[in-house]
């Protein structure tokens, strides 16, 4: 399951990549402008993705202070 | 004497007095002072760190550019998001390493692993030029706090001199002890306060979120988003992506991070630290309501749209709660700043002049260091006319200087020498320095197209690695032609 750390690229991608495609203020997305929207999915992908990574890293695994 | 003003004395009064709870039982030695003895668990390695990022630039600097500038403000929300992702492969080495070698600096990780005092001073030298104007901006930020809960009675001049003394008695008593248990006190109300600030004042005038965005779109088209050109997204782009990388090259976060008992403690604050970024969302949004409420602040004024508009809107004691808190904010990260220079200087730019000094006379000097280092950063404080974010942008420029020669040395076989090293950061710093002296901008270059907008620290950064890269290649070929020599 190691593979999944490569996830971690995601977060880069929408966040350096996004604003040059959703540099727009409408559509407003639960009342906020469209590029803050995204953002704010972003910063919640990226704990989801880290969680995940966490979750399945062996490192993490070993007894209770990982080596 | 105002009300306002005795809850923000008040606010410094408990912070001196935890910082002395703190200490109580503890020999202070340059270990306990610096570091903390390495023995913070998961949830105080949280929230140091926690703690010195929502500093005053979070809190007035944050909304202080979401009313000045809008959609670019948006950046905040992002950098420090992408520094725990990288942080979760980046800190745990780092981690054992200065365990293994009892490092207590960030100059000693680049000494130690370079093999070269004088590449740890060069570093050092480096965090103290970038930590200027990061203690700078604190110690502006306490001047408006202190002179706006005063309604004006103390001029902010004086009230920078107040913030500056108290923060060196507040350092001098505790060291890193008193930073964190006043980050546990700090970070609770910043919470609070935040949380209050940014769902009250934005319901109170327009009812909704959706309402406030739509009055600014309609009064401001464009304003929500990033403009077409100057803080474009390219700039949000390489701003995010420099910013991301320096955030932890600052010499006190870099220290900090020596507190922790064990590395698992990193990978946890890399899960959760993100979420902690949804703060700012509520900081956007006391800047945004701001924007037509208390319109017509202009320059480094924009740094008191949070005051002006709570001054508008709330009774002379919230203000005061409100202040206090601002000044919690100011104190922790600014004695992190403090020890960190202070630190520094005597461990890594004068011990390794004269060899003889042991711990305890560092440990001296360290606090001699401390009120000398503040009276300077009183003194740019009292010139600068720059905005909370354009100091700390400068900061950045600056420490982000040190990521090549970082990640190099993080490498099974670092590719690079110690030339190479040293080059390259005198290389990005120069040209970092001569910009901001020069007050030389890519926007002057027309040819460049859309790449006019790329943050200035990110072009420094392509010259730092340029010439990292040619002094590797030149040192690594003389030395392939000495050994074959030989």
């Amino acid at each position: 399951m190691r593979n999944l750390r490569w996830l971690a690229v995601l977060p880069f991608i929408g966040i350096l990549i996004g604003p040059f495609f959703l540099n727009r203020v409408e559509p407003f997305i639960l009342g906020l402008p469209l590029l803050l929207a995204w953002l704010v999915f972003c910063v919640l992908g990226t704990s989801a993705v880290m969680a995940l990574i966490y979750w399945t890293d062996p490192e993490n695994r070993a007894s209770g202070d990982p080596r | 004497m105002s009300i306002a003003l005795i809850i923000v004395a008040a606010g410094f009064a408990l912070a001196i007095g935890l910082g002395l709870y703190a200490r109580l039982g503890r020999e202070m030695g340059l270990e306990q002072w610096t570091v903390g003895g390495r023995g913070f668990g998961t949830a105080l390695v949280f929230l140091l760190m926690a703690g010195e990022i929502y500093t005053t630039f979070t809190f007035l600097g944050g909304s202080g550019i979401a009313y000045g500038k809008g959609g670019p403000a948006y950046y905040i929300l992002c950098y420090l998001t992408l520094a725990y992702v990288t942080s979760y492969w980046l800190l745990p080495p780092v981690w054992r390493y200065a365990k293994q070698n009892r490092l207590y600096t960030q100059p000693d990780f680049f000494a130690r692993k370079y093999d070269s005092p004088a590449l740890g001073m060069l570093v050092a030298a480096v965090g103290i030029v970038a930590l200027v104007p990061y203690l700078v901006l604190q110690l502006k930020g306490l001047g408006i706090i202190v002179s706006t809960a005063s309604y004006g009675a103390i001029p902010a001049t004086m009230a920078i001199w107040i913030g500056a003394a108290a923060l060196t008695a507040y350092v001098v008593v505790s060291g890193v002890h008193g930073s964190a248990w006043t980050a546990v006190v700090k970070d609770t109300s910043i919470l609070l306060v935040v949380l209050f600030l940014g769902i009250y004042l934005p319901l109170h005038f327009y009812g909704s979120y959706g309402g406030l965005f739509r009055a600014i779109e309609a009064a401001k088209p464009g304003f929500l988003a990033l403009p077409e050109s100057g803080q474009s997204p390219v700039w949000f782009s390489t701003t995010v992506l420099l910013t991301a990388l320096g955030g932890y090259m600052w010499p006190h976060t870099f220290a900090s991070l020596y507190t922790a008992r064990e590395p698992g403690a990193f990978r946890r604050n890399a899960v959760i630290l993100p979420l902690y970024q949804l703060i700012n969302l509520f900081v956007f949004m006391i800047g945004f309501t701001a924007v037509l409420q208390v319109p017509g602040l202009t320059g480094p004024d924009v740094d008191l749209s949070l005051f002006k508009l709570s001054l508008a809107s709330f009774p002379p004691w919230v203000i005061g709660l409100i202040g206090a808190t601002g000044v919690l904010t100011a104190l922790v990260p600014g004695s992190m700043i403090l020890i960190a220079g202070a630190t520094l200087v005597a461990n890594n730019l004068v011990r390794p002049l004269r060899p003889a000094m042991d711990d305890a006379a560092t440990a001296r000097l360290c606090k001699i260091l401390v009120p000398i280092l503040a009276l300077v950063c009183v003194g740019f404080t009292l010139q600068g006319g720059d905005t909370i974010v354009q100091l700390l942008l400068m900061g950045y420029n600056f420490v982000t200087q040190l990521f090549p020669c970082f990640i190099a040395s993080l490498m099974r076989r670092n590719p690079l020498s110690r030339p190479a090293a040293a080059a390259g950061i005198v290389a990005g710093v120069a040209t970092v320095a001569v910009t901001v002296l020069a007050g030389f901008s890519l926007s002057k270059l027309p040819f460049l197209g859309p790449l006019q907008d790329v943050n200035v620290g990110v072009a420094a950064l392509a010259v730092n690695l340029v010439v990292t890269a040619v002094f590797a290649f030149v040192t690594r070929t003389g030395e392939e032609a000495r050994t074959q020599a030989a």
